[in-house]
């Protein structure tokens, strides 16, 4: 096991299976993300309340998922290579922030278009709303911090360290709507014991949320490997395989 | 049809949110893939160079 | 100890003290995270010495039979619950689509003197079902009569 593991965070190791992963990874998430684009706009039925707006949950909420995810992946990653030493993880931490970003300025529009016809508002400060755009600042600060350093490795130790710093705004986003009264209602699916959405309506969101999975470990995957070229620049697996590349051998 | 596009009358917000999901999607992709192309190419640029420095 | 283990060590200590005190500052601004006031809160609050009539967000259901619509204008006056007290609305503005008899709201305005609310803005607050139109429903449920803590 440790064995398995140590060979698999190797940079060689890891550039070389990415490029594989990346491409399965890719083509099952295109594969969930149109068939559940499918379920979610054609066969699922109206809500009873919401009607047709209702259909905004099938993009809101994967990509309210995947900002947390992408998030608790990249300070895992983090934790992982500050305790261990793991050059690889930092460099899989580094390309994680900017597609967090990305899913979590999603999340923030389609939430505020889902707001405006069914709430009547763009944008409230409550607190579930407030501790997802505080999400959406702490990765910029963590681009921001990774960019103010000159240094490599004290870039990634300050990085690192702002990262696992930043976790505990994951639980203030999930609780929010229990913590504090807020506009923003409850969870529907991640609730423990029944679900509070029905079987047709709840599918294609199950769907697209695994189809945004996937896509995140491809397009993480194929990010790591640029980024571990660039870190490992003076190693002479890298030297190798540039040479190939160029048709120098 | 005509139905399915007006989307109860949210069209605006419907595909609109579906829109920028998408399109968010493919600028991740497209991102990823151009960032490891110039990381591949700077580190052999740099190779180049550091073959010749080497040299001399 | 080694290296690592002391890595390991700092590490947790630090998550340890900064999510304590997260906790601590949450647990002491905590009320000013709450985006809506309860009817019963704000009756209690007006009836205290030193109540001056100000800016609320109060939340509430729109209280069964009680939505007055003047003709011919946006004006509409209701009555938000919380099945304990009762605050009337006034408001002269577009209600969002959810808004209904039964429905959680959110009435965003000044208090009059009467006691009235004066909305300058009425969101409507959902839960977090969601189902076909014609399942046999049970009362929709809305987070704003659950007790907290009931999750």
């Amino acid at each position: 096991m440790k064995k398995w593991f140590h060979q698999w965070v190797s940079p060689p190791h890891l550039y070389e299976r990415a490029d594989r992963y990346a491409k399965v990874f890719l083509f099952l998430a295109i594969a969930s993300i149109l068939v559940a684009l499918y379920g979610g706009l054609v066969l699922a039925p109206a809500d009873y309340q919401q009607g047709d707006a209702f259909r905004i949950i099938y993009v809101h909420v994967p990509s309210a998922w995947l900002s947390m995810f992408a998030y608790a992946f990249m300070a895992g990653a983090s934790f992982v290579a500050l305790v261990w030493r793991f050059s690889a993880a930092h460099a899989v931490a580094t390309v994680i922030a900017p597609i967090g970003a990305v899913f979590t300025l999603l999340c923030l529009l389609t939430g505020s278009l889902w707001g405006k016809p069914m709430w009547g508002t763009w944008w409230e400060w409550d607190a579930r709303m407030t501790s997802e755009l505080v999400l959406l600042l702490i990765y910029l600060g963590y681009i921001a911090l990774r960019l103010s350093f000159e240094e490599q490795a004290k870039a990634d130790k300050a990085a690192a360290i702002f990262a696992l710093i930043g976790v505990v705004n994951l639980p203030i986003i999930h609780y929010s709507v229990y913590w504090w009264n807020t506009l923003h209602q409850g969870a529907t699916v991640s609730k423990i014991g029944k679900p509070s959405i029905t079987w047709d309506m709840g599918w294609p969101l199950l769907l697209m949320t695994i189809g945004f999975m996937l896509f995140f470990g491809a397009i993480t995957l194929m990010a790591t490997r640029g980024e571990l070229l660039s870190r490992e620049r003076r190693t002479k697996w890298v030297k190798e395989l540039v040479d190939i590349n160029r048709g120098v051998n | 049809m005509q139905e399915f596009f007006s989307m109860g009358g949210y069209a605006f917000y419907v595909w609109s949110s579906f829109g920028f999901s998408i399109a968010g999607l493919i600028y991740l992709y497209l991102a990823s893939k151009s960032s490891f192309k110039k990381k591949f190419n700077e580190v052999s640029i740099w190779q180049i160079r550091e073959n010749k420095r080497v040299d001399k | 100890m080694k290296a690592r283990q002391k890595r390991l060590l700092a590490v947790l200590l630090t998550l340890a003290g900064v999510g304590i005190a997260t906790a601590i500052i949450l647990k002491a601004f905590g009320a000013n995270l709450l985006y809506y006031t309860t009817p019963t809160e704000l009756v209690t609050e007006t009836k205290t010495a030193d109540y001056v009539p100000k800016k609320y967000h109060l939340g509430g259901m729109v209280k069964e039979g009680a939505v007055v619509r003047k003709d011919n204008s946006l004006d509409v006056k209701f009555v938000l619950t919380d099945y304990t007290s009762e605050i009337p609305v006034e408001f002269d503005g577009i209600l969002p689509d959810l808004f209904r008899e039964g429905q959680g709201i959110i009435a965003i305005g000044v208090m009059q003197a009467d006691g009235t609310l004066k909305a300058e803005k009425v969101l409507a607050k959902h839960d977090e079902n969601y189902m076909p139109p014609n399942l046999p429903t049970e009362k929709p449920s809305d987070n704003l009569n659950k007790p907290k803590g009931s999750y």
